[in-house]
């Protein structure tokens, strides 16, 4: 190999304080994506995982005896419309996850860039693509969350089917709502399950972040790329951005791995973190 | 005596068969590589129109290809091997100096600026074309030179020696123009069509190349003064003059003997994309400039 090594480009200014600022993107866009990821992906578990009817009833006063049927999900006997909202949710929550995680992330990123704001009225549109506050990072932040959201939100449904059915039936015989069996019962010991997946989805999320460089965020791998086109030594560049991925990652995992021993039932679950 | 003397016969003929494996590959580690390989690799782009792109036939065409073609052609007949097969590697701005000097590919063929830095890590060829940076824009928005676009957004292709050289006259003369950094031409140029930004800088030559083959070429124009100075060349790796020395007696040949104006002509005059581009006083000088004597 014909390389000519020089690692004082890594702390020879400017490039010192593009590595930093890269870093920093890196950091920010993966947080501000875990906000999105976290909260939208419990939603779209929770609704993956509904089995008990939501039934919503309206009456319509005697009917005649004809209006009697039923459709699955939706009833009507003697004047007694009822419908199951169990089904509809379920479904908007299969939908979202069938889409935003069988479409590459690269794809992904690409759509909403250059083709969500040619979907939008010419005005709101320009507005997308100009007058959007940081339209880059915004657009690889929502865009990298909803994707990661969808994998969260799996993880979730199966945290929380992995609770014995007898805890549903008990919470319920004790006459919670189903809101409060989510709230008290199923989400607490949920969570606790699924904090191992949880730690690599949020450590996923890092790495992931790096695509955001194709729609022209300057995070820390494409800060690297810069430096090896100014410097042309690439190799040292990724280096220390390789360096600087398994630090982050690594602090990640030691504090998830404290999470996981504090948010331990004795006796119940997380038999792992000991 | 007579033993001695066939003894020596033998040593001589001996050692007469094994120079001339000698003598091909001389001190040359890239034509030795190649031989233990018994393939060439050449690294191609894949949109730099006309110099390197994908053909309808799905395999790199263009005028550096044709040029690279006749690289291999004259190593094949160096080394004695005309079996020796080709291996395509597609390569793009970011990885091409990568893939050199870790000794991925033995040529890049593309449009690759030939410059002092880039020397540092990489040996080039011969000038083969001329260009420089301009700026595309829409026409009727009074967009001309770089100094219009004060307070406007502009897409650039990262890791070129455009960014390099916008950003140098961006400092000098304290404009204040958004970049938008984009991964390669084609969207860079989506970036520029779908007006995300004002106007796309690059190798003017390109800039044709691209308008050319747009949708609606008449919207849009190639303005300004040229903001850079940008030779093309093949790069090859660096350290090794005996390689290097195949590829400029090449050019050479080729330029002395008007091959390479023929070449030129096929692909920019007017050429398959329509591209239309005559070729320039500096060039047709610099052709023969590098048309070395024997």
């Amino acid at each position: 190999m014909k390389y000519n090594w020089d690692w004082s480009v890594l702390i020879t200014d400017p490039y010192l304080g593009w590595i930093a600022e890269g870093f920093a993107w890196t950091i920010g866009v993966a947080a501000a994506a875990w906000v999105i990821a976290f909260s939208l992906g419990s939603v779209i578990g929770i609704l993956r995982s509904l089995e008990r009817p939501i039934v919503i009833s309206v009456y319509f006063g005697n009917l005649p005896n004809w209006t009697s049927f039923s459709l699955g999900p939706v009833a009507m006997t003697n004047g007694l419309f009822s419908a199951d909202f169990a089904v509809v949710l379920r479904g908007i929550g299969t939908v979202y996850v069938t889409i935003f995680r069988n479409v590459p992330l690269l794809v992904q990123m690409f759509l909403w860039y250059f083709v969500f704001p040619e979907l939008l009225s010419e005005e709101a549109g320009r507005w997308v693509k100009r007058d959007l506050p940081l339209p880059e990072v915004t657009t690889a932040v929502v865009a990298l969350g909803l994707y990661t959201a969808s994998r969260v939100g799996e993880q979730v449904r199966a945290g929380i089917n992995a609770i014995t059915q007898g805890q549903h039936y008990a919470a319920m015989a004790m006459g919670l709502t189903q809101i409060q069996v989510y709230r008290y019962v199923l989400l607490p010991v949920g969570y606790r399950i699924i904090i191992p997946p949880l730690t690599s989805e949020f450590l996923g999320i890092f790495k992931n972040s790096s695509l955001a460089l194709t729609i022209g965020v300057l995070e820390l791998t494409a800060r690297t790329r810069q430096i090896e086109e100014y410097t042309f030594q690439g190799f040292e560049a990724f280096t220390a951005a390789t360096v600087l991925y398994i630090t982050v990652t690594a602090i990640v995992m030691a504090i998830m791995r404290v999470v996981e021993a504090k948010a331990r039932i004795p006796g119940m679950i997380s038999l792992g973190a000991k | 005596m007579l033993k001695k003397v066939i003894s020596a016969v033998v040593a001589v003929a001996a050692f007469s068969a094994f120079q001339p494996a000698q003598a091909q590959e001389g001190s040359s580690y890239v034509l030795k590589r190649i031989k233990e390989r018994g393939v060439i690799t050449m690294g191609h782009r894949e949109a730099s129109v006309p110099f390197a792109y994908i053909g309808d036939d799905g395999k790199p065409i263009g005028y550096t290809i044709d040029l690279c073609n006749l690289f291999v052609d004259k190593i094949r007949e160096t080394l004695e091997m005309p079996d020796l097969t080709v291996r395509l590697v597609p390569v793009t701005s970011q990885t091409r100096i990568a893939l050199i000097a870790n000794g991925t590919i033995d040529m890049e063929c593309g449009s690759t600026t030939n410059n002092l830095t880039r020397q540092k890590q990489v040996d080039y060829l011969a000038v083969t074309f001329i260009t420089g940076t301009k700026i595309a824009s829409r026409k009727g928005e009074g967009i001309t030179e770089l100094e219009d676009l004060d307070g406007m957004v502009i897409a650039i292709v990262q890791g070129t020696t455009n960014e390099k050289a916008i950003k140098r006259i961006m400092d000098e003369k304290g404009l204040d123009i958004r970049i938008v950094p984009v991964k390669d031409h084609p969207q860079g140029w989506l970036a520029f069509t779908t007006e995300r930004v004002d106007a796309y800088p690059t190798d003017d030559v390109l800039l044709y190349g691209l308008i050319s083959k747009s949708k609606d070429p008449e919207k849009y124009q190639v303005t300004g003064r040229f903001l850079s100075y940008d030779p093309y060349g093949i790069m090859v790796p660096r350290d090794d003059s005996t390689y290097r020395r195949l590829g400029t007696v090449l050019l050479a040949d080729l330029m002395r003997s008007g091959e390479m104006q023929k070449i030129y002509d096929k692909w920019f005059n007017p050429g398959p994309t329509g591209i239309n581009m005559p070729i320039s006083d500096a060039l047709r000088v610099a052709f023969e400039i590098q048309a070395l004597p024997h």
